[in-house]
């Protein structure tokens, strides 16, 4: 480990401190910028209704806050099947006679799970893989790049498709399926970034001070490339959402957790999607609402880490 | 490094690469659950015809000795037979990849075509209502699943207005015989290619055209813009003739890479269309245990995007002598 002239508390707060000042910065971007700060709300009214979906109780509260759902997304409505919407079901009941609106509620937490873990893990292994290739050089670069050009090579729907028939599908593995593929391109691009930072002057010092590889690598060089991290994650969430979406509506979703894109697959299985509107446009739109708040923040955040393109708008 | 040797490097990496692919298919497919037999124990098969089957197949052999005979086999283009139609895997498989060669292909030509123009006049009218509004149109169509852009047309063109055929390939039957005029070429197989192939363009049009605008505004800012617009050249030439040119380099390569990506899209597509293409039958394959027929088209598909990654790149030194080889 380096012995800098800093201790170690010294260092801790201001790292707090900077981290302070960095989520300030972060956020100033969305200043002035309609679309980034649209993409924010939708994710922000999302966010709350996946989390009050459903009633959650607070034990040592001993509080129960009720859930938005009207009804139990699996209960099955007294009065019919495939009702247009009506005071009772604003959005219909599906062939089941269940209620729509809670089933797009309810799979407002499907959604969140799989775009928050999945992009979570891709970009985790991606920024690691990148850092490390980079830094190293050598036949560890080799090694790394060639695999990662190998899973370039894999086609991502047919493979996830493949992978769940063999693992069985739950939701688990269908997260896994996808972070298995959307690591490549945060790899990819982590690495030429770390490439260009070794070579400056900030990397030769800390190694005349005799700084270790590991504290090079994360301590010096990783805060540097986090805003492509974070742009990375941004587009990781919504691809992601997109191939859960696709392969539940491919029939390949987890049956326990109904998400947007099962609820699609149904209406296609139920043989209802000519009449019932209600039951395919509510989910679909809410995909498409979904992926492009994230879109829109990712479009702002490019413009925190490529600077050039804020100059020219 | 030379550009011979670039190459040659690059293309010892395209023959590891597809190594490797071979070798995940092999891994994969013997992970999947249950032996093919298991297809054939409902028809009343003995243990002893069970076991005779097995030895048939190989898979009595050691594993390294089924792997160098499964690379045999994919060299020689041998899938096997298909475990549900029982006729050669090959014959079920090359008929449906063609089709969606057609379908995927007529939609990435008008995904390009239309997101090369969207994209320059968004870069030449920059800060107009017409770019802002571009955009949110272009990330609406980026953000929406291939299935939802799909259904949404279904709605609108067939269910509401019943302008086109909902599904398939023809009106009549036999989607699968007759020469490439015959099958390609009357208007009744046009109706049915429109809405699909149109769902493509939608999904696909995002990347031309916001690398196109990023690209025109990049050239825009260059110094010999102003020099024809200053030398007195109408508008039109300098946008056509001397700024779209400029910028259409790096699509090249982008369109190699989304070919080879397309190719996941149709699984999507042709599902939801009935489309009697690669991706459906895979989907469909699985879901019954054809393993034969689903590794054959999970090979075709992940074969089309190495070989088209593989065109990138070469597409890349080549058009731009500016690039320095790594």
């Amino acid at each position: 480990m380096s012995t800098g002239t800093t201790s170690p508390i010294d260092s801790a707060t201001s790292t707090i401190g900077n981290g302070i000042d960095y989520v300030r910065t972060k956020l100033e971007v969305f200043e002035g910028d309609r679309l980034g700060q649209i993409g924010l709300a939708t994710l922000f009214v999302f966010l709350v209704i996946g989390i009050f979906a459903r009633p959650t109780t607070i034990e040592f509260l001993n509080l129960t806050i009720p859930g938005i759902a009207p009804h139990d997304p699996g209960e099955r409505a007294v009065g019919g099947r495939l009702e247009s919407p009506s005071a009772a079901h604003p959005l219909g009941t599906t062939d089941m006679g269940r209620d729509v609106l809670s089933q797009v509620i309810a799979g407002t937490r499907v959604t969140l799970l799989v775009g928050s873990l999945a992009a979570f893990m891709a970009v985790f292994i991606g920024t690691n893989v990148g850092l490390v290739s980079a830094y190293f050089g050598g036949w560890v670069d080799d090694v790394l790049m060639r695999i990662t050009d190998i899973v370039y090579g894999v086609p991502f729907l047919p493979f996830a498709i493949v992978l769940v028939a063999i693992l069985g599908n739950s939701l688990v593995n269908i997260i896994v399926a996808i972070v298995l593929i959307l690591w490549r391109s945060t790899a990819r691009v982590i690495r030429s970034q770390v490439l260009s930072h070794k070579q400056r002057p900030y990397v030769e010092s800390a190694q005349a001070i005799g700084a270790g590889h590991l504290r090079i690598m994360y301590r010096h060089i990783l805060p540097n490339v986090l805003p492509l991290t974070f742009l990375y994650a941004a587009f990781a969430v919504g691809w992601a959402v997109i191939a859960e979406a696709s392969l539940s509506f491919l029939g390949f979703g987890d049956p326990n957790m109904l998400s947007w894109g099962e609820m699609i697959y149904n209406v296609y299985t139920a043989n209802a999607i000519r009449e019932a509107w209600w039951w395919v446009f509510p989910p679909g739109i809410c995909i498409m609402l979904f992926v492009m708040s994230v879109f829109f923040i990712g479009r702002t955040l490019e413009e925190v880490v490529n600077p050039e393109l804020r100059h020219q708008e | 490094m030379g550009l011979r040797e670039y190459v040659v490097r690059r293309f010892l990496q395209l023959i590891v690469t597809f190594w490797a692919f071979f070798t995940l298919l092999f891994v994969l497919f013997r992970m999947m659950p249950g032996d093919p037999t298991s297809m054939f124990i409902l028809d009343g098969m003995t243990p002893e015809q069970r076991e005779q089957r097995i030895a048939e197949l190989g898979l009595d052999q050691p594993l390294y000795v089924q792997y160098v005979e499964y690379i045999r086999q994919l060299l020689t283009g041998d899938f096997g037979q298909s475990f549900i139609y029982r006729e050669p895997v090959t014959d079920i498989i090359l008929i449906r990849f063609m089709n969606t060669i057609v379908l995927m292909g007529t939609a990435l030509v008008f995904a390009y075509l239309i997101g090369v123009t969207f994209g320059a006049l968004m870069g030449w009218w920059r800060n107009s209502r017409f770019e802002r509004g571009g955009i949110i149109v272009t990330l609406m169509a980026r953000s929406s699943p291939e299935f939802w852009v799909g259904i949404v047309l279904l709605s609108v063109f067939v269910f509401w207005l019943g302008w086109f055929p909902s599904s398939g390939m023809r009106t009549t039957g036999g989607e699968l015989g007759g020469g490439f005029v015959a099958r390609y070429g009357s208007l009744d197989f046009l109706r049915h290619l429109f809405l699909p192939a149109l769902t493509g363009a939608i999904v696909y049009l995002a990347t031309p055209t916001l690398l196109m605008r990023s690209t025109m505004l990049d050239v825009l800012n260059a110094d010999f813009i102003e020099i024809k617009k200053a030398e007195g050249l109408p508008e039109r030439t300098v946008l056509y003739k001397h700024a779209a040119r400029n910028s259409i380099l790096p699509l090249v390569t982008v369109a190699a890479i989304a070919t080879g990506a397309a190719m996941g899209g149709s699984v999507v597509i042709e599902t939801v269309f009935n489309w009697p293409g690669m991706g459906r039958e895979m989907v469909r394959a699985v879901n019954n245990n054809d393993y034969p027929v689903a590794m054959a088209a999970f090979f075709l598909m992940g074969s089309v995007v190495i070989l088209m990654n593989f065109v990138a790149d070469l597409a890349y030194v080549y058009l731009d002598p500016r690039v320095e080889y790594e």
